[in-house]
């Protein structure tokens, strides 16, 4: 493994499964940040995806392979960055739970979750970015997904990199830090009481009246958008990473 | 109490779709958490203490059998009585010959949710005593024959249109006019009541918030004086509580006591906190003859040693459900057993069994609010994982869904085999799109578009247009 303090560290780019399979545009825009930040980017191709419908719905041997896996096809990086706070959260919080009465995993795991980053968190706090060079004329209103804010400490992250957006004007909706109702499986176990909890988020991203409502967690914009899409309200619904590479050319998501 | 846990989806959708329900639940977020986090903001020291109150109870939990046994020798040196009850027929039983001892006709209740638990109003108005719940919360809640559906608030699913409707149809010969549309109206009504109550009564049981070994003290903490009254008037008390309450000394005891109203109502203490050491002493001016404790153990003790043994730091504060956006949708009937909310949703498995209970500790979307605000540090969305282990080894989830995720994570163990899988399935659902950004009805995920729509995918999948770039040498 290279020294990170290398001038362009090399980063693997956990893609996550959804980005992958729904949004490969959120995937692109997060290599623009971080190739900008001065880092390299490569994406490896023994990653599938985090494991965390196995490991939620209590299938702790699969969650624990897939673990493994993930952790050995990135131990050559110096870093790790998902554009997710539901994915980081799960390799660099619950890999380490996960491995830890293994005696060999429970050492690599620790030192494969020191490496891991949700991407926005390290663009400011590892790579010292504090402004981006981007342009949206829009009202925009962010959305704390509940992995990034209660499991990584990511708030104020994201929002000062918006600030620097040009034409970007940031208007915070009631309740941004209230969990929309995906919860992965959740959303599909317990369809109707998560459609309760993104009617209250949908309510609310009305009533603050933005054009514009942006995530770091695609699970939670697909579940927000949906909705949104299903009442016919037409706000634009992206991932941050699109803005803040100034890349909105791909068609919002549900629009 | 019988549970209907197992049926957890089934209440919630009933939930749901009750208006007056749905109206009441909504007060619930605004009030709770604006005020716990303004007293939070007003005490520097609050993580700090959090940290000092879940000390405490571990330590008092890793030694819970000498703290009994310190609290059991002073109760008995104030010259009460100590009863140790398994079960909760145990716990029926003693109480039972207790108010048979003492004669009783008629029995007064503060609030006690280990009486729900133990099932003892039915039990006791079985063998012919009048029971009269004093809490405002648990008197209205006694006229509906409903249980309560929060720990601390417990008729917080009802409207006050709801409550004076129930006055006015039990409380009969009250004169016409009489205005009771107003909170403070309903509670002295019911206060003029329960004051013939509480001077008439042979019996007062309450619970207790903690006690003290050191001391040999209950505790209770209230808002409304009635807990006073219930203990103080009667010539005998009867304190119901479960082992894990107990703690070392009377200096632990104020630290717990600075989190735990801040945490439940936003109050820097609550309006009562109250004391109890053995019954009235020749020189006291008024208590009750005879002081007697239950110590319900329900299961508690086989959790002590287990991954478990965390929910017993709990004290009950119900900061969790006021935080719990599930809670918020679908109330805390909805989850069939005495405890809701996530403290309910890991507590319920503990004491009934994962079986009869696995839907709660699933129906979370482990977003960690619960745990963020736990004054006592309870891990609350990790044992819920835990229990998902425990229901996943024992068979218990869906075998159409298992079989799903067994699928699945055999393909994700493989990335070959993954990445071809994900080229077919994005094939597949821009096929079923047909050139539209979204999908109104998704092969398996009926639940996602009963309400929502699902964004088309964009085309190829990331791995393969990276390859593609690879290969055309743009990176």
């Amino acid at each position: 493994m290279a020294s990170p303090s290398t001038a362009r560290p090399r980063v693997g780019l956990f893609v996550t499964c959804l980005v992958d399979l729904l949004r490969p545009s959120v995937g692109f825009a997060a290599v623009k940040l971080l190739e900008q930040a001065g880092c390299r980017v490569e994406v490896p191709r023994g990653q599938t995806c985090c494991g965390q419908p196995a490991y939620n719905s209590g299938d702790k041997t699969d969650a624990a392979l897939i673990a493994r896996q993930t952790i050995a096809a990135f131990e050559p990086y110096d870093y790790v960055v998902a554009p997710s706070g539901s994915c980081a959260g799960m390799l660099k919080a619950h890999y380490p739970d996960l491995l830890r009465h293994d005696p060999e995993w429970a050492a690599r795991a620790g030192s494969f979750a020191e490496r891991v980053h949700e991407l926005i968190s390290f663009l400011t706090d590892v790579r010292g970015l504090a402004k981006v060079a981007a342009t949206c004329q829009r009202t925009a209103t962010y959305h704390d997904s509940c992995s990034g804010l209660r499991e990584l400490g990511i708030k104020d992250q994201p929002r000062r990199l918006l600030a620097s957006v040009a034409g970007l004007e940031l208007r915070e909706m009631t309740d941004c830090e209230v969990c929309c109702g995906f919860g992965g499986t959740f959303s599909i176990k317990y369809p109707d009481i998560s459609n309760a909890m993104v009617e209250k988020k949908t309510f609310n991203v009305s009533v603050c009246g933005a054009q514009m409502l942006l995530a770091g967690d695609l699970g939670c914009l697909m579940n927000m958008a949906g909705k949104l899409s299903r009442e016919g309200k037409s706000v634009e619904v992206r991932h941050i990473a699109e803005v803040l590479a100034g890349d909105t050319s791909a068609p919002p998501i549900c629009g | 109490m019988q549970s209907t846990s197992h049926e957890f989806i089934r209440n919630a959708a009933r939930a749901l779709t009750d208006a007056q329900l749905q109206k009441a639940l909504g007060k619930v977020p605004g009030g709770f958490i604006q005020r716990r986090a303004e007293a939070r903001a007003r005490l520097p020291e609050f993580e700090a203490l959090r940290d000092v109150a879940r000390t405490i109870k571990n330590h008092t939990l890793a030694h819970l059998d000498l703290y009994l046994e310190a609290y059991e020798a002073k109760v008995i040196a104030a010259g009460g009585h100590v009863h140790y009850a398994r079960t909760p027929a145990d716990a029926r039983a003693i109480i039972e010959d207790i108010c048979r001892a003492a004669d009783a006709k008629l029995v007064t209740k503060g609030k006690s949710m280990v009486s729900e638990e133990i099932g003892l109003n039915p039990h006791l108005e079985a063998v012919g005593l009048e029971v009269v719940e004093t809490d405002l919360g648990e008197y209205i809640i006694q006229l509906r024959h409903e249980t309560p559906s929060h720990i601390i608030a417990p008729a917080i699913h009802l409207n006050k249109d709801q409550v004076e409707a129930d006055f006015r149809r039990v409380h009969t010969g009250l004169p016409p006019g009489r205005k009771l549309d107003e909170p403070e109206e309903l509670v002295a009504e019911a206060r003029q009541i329960l004051r013939a109550k509480f001077q008439a009564a042979d019996v007062g049981i309450t619970g207790a918030n903690f006690l003290i070994a050191e001391t040999g003290s209950s505790i209770i903490v209230t808002n409304e004086g009635n807990g006073d009254l219930t203990q103080t008037l009667p010539k005998v008390h009867i304190v119901l509580a479960t082992i894990e309450k107990l703690v070392p000394t009377l200096e632990d005891v104020a630290t717990l006591l600075r989190l735990l109203a801040r945490s439940a109502t936003g109050q820097e203490i609550s309006t009562y906190t109250t004391f109890s050491t053995g019954p009235r002493r020749p020189e006291d001016p008024d208590g009750p003859a005879a002081y007697h404790v239950v110590l319900l153990d329900n299961g508690r003790s086989e959790l002590l040693g287990t991954d478990f043994a965390e929910v017993l730091r709990c004290i009950r504060c119900g900061a969790c459900m006021n935080h719990c956006p599930v809670y918020h949708a679908v109330g805390g009937h909805a989850y069939g057993w005495v405890y809701p909310g996530p403290i309910g949703a890991v507590l319920t498995p503990s004491l009934i069994g994962i079986g009869k209970s696995a839907a709660l500790p699933n129906a979370s979307t482990f977003c960690g609010r619960c745990e963020a605000v736990c004054p006592m540090k309870i891990p609350l969305p990790g044992l819920m994982r835990k229990w998902r282990e425990q229901d996943f080894d024992a068979g218990g989830a869906p075998i159409g869904y298992r079989l799903a995720l067994k699928a699945w994570a055999f393909a994700a163990r493989n990335p070959a085999l993954y990445h071809l899988g994900a080229r077919l399935a994005v094939g597949a659902l821009k096929l079923l799109a047909g050139g539209k950004s979204t999908l109104t009805w998704l092969p398996l995920g009926g639940g996602w578009t009963r309400h929502r729509d699902f964004a088309a995918p964009q085309g190829k999948t990331f791995q393969q247009q990276w390859a593609d770039h690879a290969e055309r040498g743009e990176t």
